[in-house]
């Protein structure tokens, strides 16, 4: 017998008996025997809990984690405070275990809270609609791209700065790949992207320009003149942002983009090696019909109380299959709960103080670094809360030996940002203390 | 009492649920640093709550939802079944939930291994010679499949096969993750039960296309007793052979979709592999092909090398590219291989035999009493018509939303589209006789009521929280976020 499966033998007899027959092979007669397994699967045998619990206690323990290294890599993926009370709140059976809220009269706990995400995420824009979630900000900057090619007439080229992360470039340019449709990339020029080098490459056929702000290399972008620039043609002007800069930094709506994408990781989302994550994407409102992905809307039910269900379903593959506005489905519910209930917490005050708290331990920590003389600083563009420093050693054996000393060091840029050289891009959030960063400081002092 | 608040309804200024610890070094502030042209000019809106505000405020809405631990969910094509609560604590040891997807691989061995392991224990169930981790959802894994498909007619030089053929029974992201990887779509007729019509088959065929996208069993829970001979009609045309892994719980340990003759198959760890829904997400999506589709398979693919350590393998000329950010929904796997290592080889062959009888079991208790179209053994689910084959009075849909007032989640309605009021039920294996019975009992009460008060089930549902909502309003509407 197994925990999760209740039926017994007993059971088991009686249903058969109803069905009219004797064996539960009869129901897989209709299985053609020369497509049948006539052997055992080559897995383990059954464990228990102990032993399996055992098994992943063993596998966890030959992992390295965040709370044994001091975590001073970023680079998409961030070391943030998660309050404890989302994993409580998210822990109730009734927002992990239920399904996408197809049966509103159900559901409206968990439309509720889309409906609270995409306000907050809408608010985080400025602008006007927000979706219930993407896989993560490498797709969804491939979901705002496809927006921006269908919304432009007779384009079929997205230009893509180089300071936009080089994985949503990558995911970007296997997806366009195989439509027949063009990536080109914007170059950089001392930590930002060109406004000359995104001139010269605009044209008739362009739908879109990405920019990431702060971008890759963690330099806050002077957006506005990148979109002054855009506007010389019709292409969407389309910005990947940092959701916890936001508080503070210039909005996209404030600069004039028309689709906003970015990773919600740092909104109370554990970093999981990578995954699940939380892709997030908000447009002006006239790109609500181009929108990818479920959206809540408010309505009112049969006795007039407000209510709440998803909305615009025509956009979507299962009334519109393949004429809909993008494949997704399942989406990122359960993270985008969490993001919600992460920005409930922290609130206007907390959004900022997080944002300020960053900014300041990331300006202490370059600061330090550079006072050391054994670092330099490539650039002098602003930065919030990540920046890149140069030295004589390469940064993958720099990076082992800080593991050695309890360090985790920052995201080596020299495989795609070879001009840069030994190049480190290193992050600092609200969690570092003064103490962690004077002791990273002396160890890599000591070991250039 | 209903409670009908959303959260920025609670604030009030000046209210705060988090503390920080205070700013230990210098303190600056965006606005003395930055200029000021980079800088907001706007207040964000966000509310204003303390600690206990946002847990009563959550935990209210939690009580508005069904989940599966609250009771009976048996949404076809979905396989809600029990979620098991040592995968979330396993999901969440430190040691897996506070890797950054950048440290250095000698610091995530342990990750690398499970995932190794993970990818041939996949790799086994579906009789596929190799599998990637990193699709994040089933249609984010369709894409990734049909990509590699792409991948090995252009590798060949054959490059008219621009058309994918996609039966009228298939779920809507088929279609859907075809025209996104860039193919045509040829959609053909299934025949009357439910099953791939051969002729219209050999009809679709030609050097144009690229492959077949097929689920099996069928979306109408059936096995397609033909799918060695369609396997070779599709090869024998050059084609590809797709499995959508939607239905997997039928068949593991029964059959595999590698020897079957599928090339390229996509699973759902969120439904055969019991991680949860999460309300919509996430989930997971590996892909399995077979030994010659290896190369196009995305990168970074996790490699075990001759010293016994593991490595994300980058080099790989052939790859059809990057799918998605990292490496794949890494928590959900964990879940994924806790189960699989908890049920083992026998586990996952009983739950595949029990979730067919649990199907069969029903089907046979309500099949005199509802209309349903095809009468023959069924799998892991089963499609019914209606209420009957003429009643014109009460629609699927009044059926479902009846069932709401006695504490069953409905199950899937009006799919798949070949069946006229489709009501798709699939028990899972995790139900009990009792429960199955229950529902039952409820079905034919319903059934009854039909009959004698129709209006009973079209003004349905009488006791949830909120009653049938205005869903062209909120399209015409169009207020999708909360103002003051």
């Amino acid at each position: 017998m197994f925990p999760y499966i209740p039926n017994s033998l007993k059971d088991e007899q009686k249903m058969l008996g109803r069905i009219g027959i004797e064996h539960v092979d009869e129901l897989f007669r209709d299985i053609p025997s020369e497509v049948k397994l006539n052997r055992r699967l080559n897995l383990d045998a059954p464990k228990s809990e102990l032993e399996v619990t055992r098994l992943m206690g063993g596998l966890a323990a030959q992992n390295k984690n965040t709370d044994q290294l001091v975590c001073f890599l970023g680079a998409g993926a961030y070391d943030h405070y998660i309050p404890s009370i989302i994993d409580h709140l998210t822990s109730r059976q009734e927002f992990y275990t239920s399904y996408t809220p197809y049966q509103p009269e159900i559901s409206q706990g968990t439309l509720r809270a889309i409906f609270e995400y995409q306000t907050m995420v809408s608010n985080l824009t400025g602008l006007e609609i927000a979706n219930a979630s993407l896989y993560d900000q490498q797709t969804a900057v491939v979901e705002a791209a496809l927006m921006a090619i269908s919304a432009v007439r007779k384009s079929d080229t997205i230009l893509i700065s180089k300071g936009v992360h080089p994985e949503s470039r990558q995911v970007l340019k296997t997806y366009f790949k195989y439509r027949n449709l063009n990536v080109v990339e914007v170059d950089l020029y001392d930590g930002h992207t060109c406004p000359n080098n995104l001139r010269s490459k605009l044209a008739e056929n362009v739908g879109g320009v990405i920019i990431q702000s702060p971008n890759f290399l963690g330099v806050i972008e002077d957006a506005k003149a990148l979109e002054t620039v855009t506007r010389e043609s019709k292409a969407k002007f389309i910005m990947a942002v940092d959701p916890i800069s936001l508080g503070t930094l210039r909005k996209p709506s404030e600069i004039g983009a028309d689709i906003a994408v970015g990773e919600g990781q740092g909104l109370g989302n554990y970093m999981n090696f990578g995954g699940p994550y939380l892709g997030f994407i908000s447009a002006k409102e006239d790109l609500a019909r181009k929108m990818p992905g479920r959206i809540c809307g408010q309505s009112v039910d049969s006795e007039g109380k407000r209510a709440f269900v998803l909305t615009l379903q025509a956009r979507e593959q299962h009334i519109r299959r393949f004429k809909a506005t993008s494949n997704i489905c399942s989406n990122q519910g359960l993270l985008a709960v969490r993001a919600t209930i992460y920005l409930s917490t922290m609130g206007k005050k907390g959004l900022k103080e997080v944002a300020n708290q960053c900014l300041s331990k990331a300006h202490y920590l370059q600061e330090r670094l550079l006072a050391t003389g054994k670092v330099q600083k490539p650039f002098n563009d602003p930065f919030f809360k990540e920046f890149v420093i140069t030295m004589d050693k390469p940064v993958a054996q720099v990076n082992h030996q800080l593991v050695e000393k309890g360090f985790l060091g920052g995201y080596d840029l020299s495989k795609e940002y070879p001009e840069l050289g030994n190049a480190m891009l290193i992050a600092v959030t609200e969690k570092r203390t003064r103490e962690e960063m004077d002791a990273f400081v002396q160890a890599l002092e000591v070991i250039l | 009492m209903f409670y009908d608040k959303l959260i920025f309804e609670l604030s009030s200024e000046d209210r705060v649920a988090y503390r920080l610890p205070a700013c230990d070094v210098e303190e600056k502030c965006m606005e003395d640093i930055l200029p000021k042209h980079l800088l907001s000019d706007e207040e964000v809106v966000m509310p204003e709550v303390s600690e206990i505000d946002v847990i009563r405020h959550y935990t209210n809405l939690s009580k508005l939802n069904y989940g599966l631990d609250g009771g009976f969910y048996p949404l076809g094509s979905c396989t809600m079944k029990y979620n098991p609560k040592i995968n979330e604590n396993m999901a969440a040891l430190p040691g897996f939930k506070n890797l950054h997807p950048y440290q250095p691989v000698d610091t995530v061995q342990g990750a690398l291994a499970m995932m190794y392991e993970l990818q041939g224990m996949l790799a086994e169930v579906s009789g596929l010679a190799e599998v990637t981790l990193q699709p994040a959802a089933g249609a984010h894994g369709e894409h990734t499949g049909l990509l590699v498909m792409k991948k090995y007619h252009e590798k060949r030089g054959d490059l008219k096969r621009t058309k994918i053929i996609v039966p009228d029974s298939a779920h809507g992201t088929n279609p859907s993750s075809a025209f996104v990887a860039g193919f045509e779509i040829v959609e053909i007729e299934s025949d009357d039960h439910g099953h791939i019509d051969l002729e219209a088959l050999k009809a679709a065929l030609n050097d144009e296309v690229a492959g077949l996208m097929l689920t099996n069993p069928s979306t109408l829970g059936l096995f397609e007793k033909n799918i060695k001979e369609v396997a070779d009609l599709v090869h024998e045309a050059g084609g590809l052979l797709y499995y959508d892994g939607a239905n997997m719980n039928a068949i593991m340990g029964k059959a595999r979709p590698g020897d079957m003759g599928f090339d390229v198959l996509h699973y759902n760890l969120h439904k055969t592999f019991s991680t949860p829904h999460g309300g919509g997400g996430p989930g997971a999506g590996p892909v399995g092909v077979r030994e010659d589709l290896r190369e196009f398979l995305p990168v970074p693919v996790v490699q075990k090398q001759a010293d016994g350590t593991y490595i994300l393998n980058d080099n790989r000329p052939d790859s059809l590219g990057k799918v998605k950010g990292f490496y794949g929904n890494f928590g959900i796997l964990v879940r994924a291989y806790t189960y699989i290592k908890t049920m083992g080889a026998e586990g996952l062959t009983r739950a595949s035999e029990m979730a067919v009888l649990n199907a069969n079991y029903l089907m046979a208790c309500l099949k005199d009493h509802y209309y349903l179209p095809i009468d023959e053994v069924c799998k892991h689910e089963f499609v019914l018509g209606g209420v009957s084959k003429d009643m014109a009075e009460v629609s699927t849909l009044d059926v479902a939303k009846r069932m709401l007032d006695f504490n069953v989640h409905p199950p899937t309605v009006y799919f798949p589209l070949i069946i006229k009021e489709a009501i798709m039920i699939e028990p899972t294996e995790t139900e009990s006789l009792e429960t199955l019975d229950r529902f039952v009992d409820i079905m034919l009460q319903i059934r009854k009521e039909a009959d004698e008060q129709p209006q009973l089930l079209k003004s349905a549902p009488h006791t949830t929280n909120v009653k049938r909502i205005d869903e062209v309003k909120a399209a015409k509407d169009m207020i999708l976020k909360w103002t003051k």
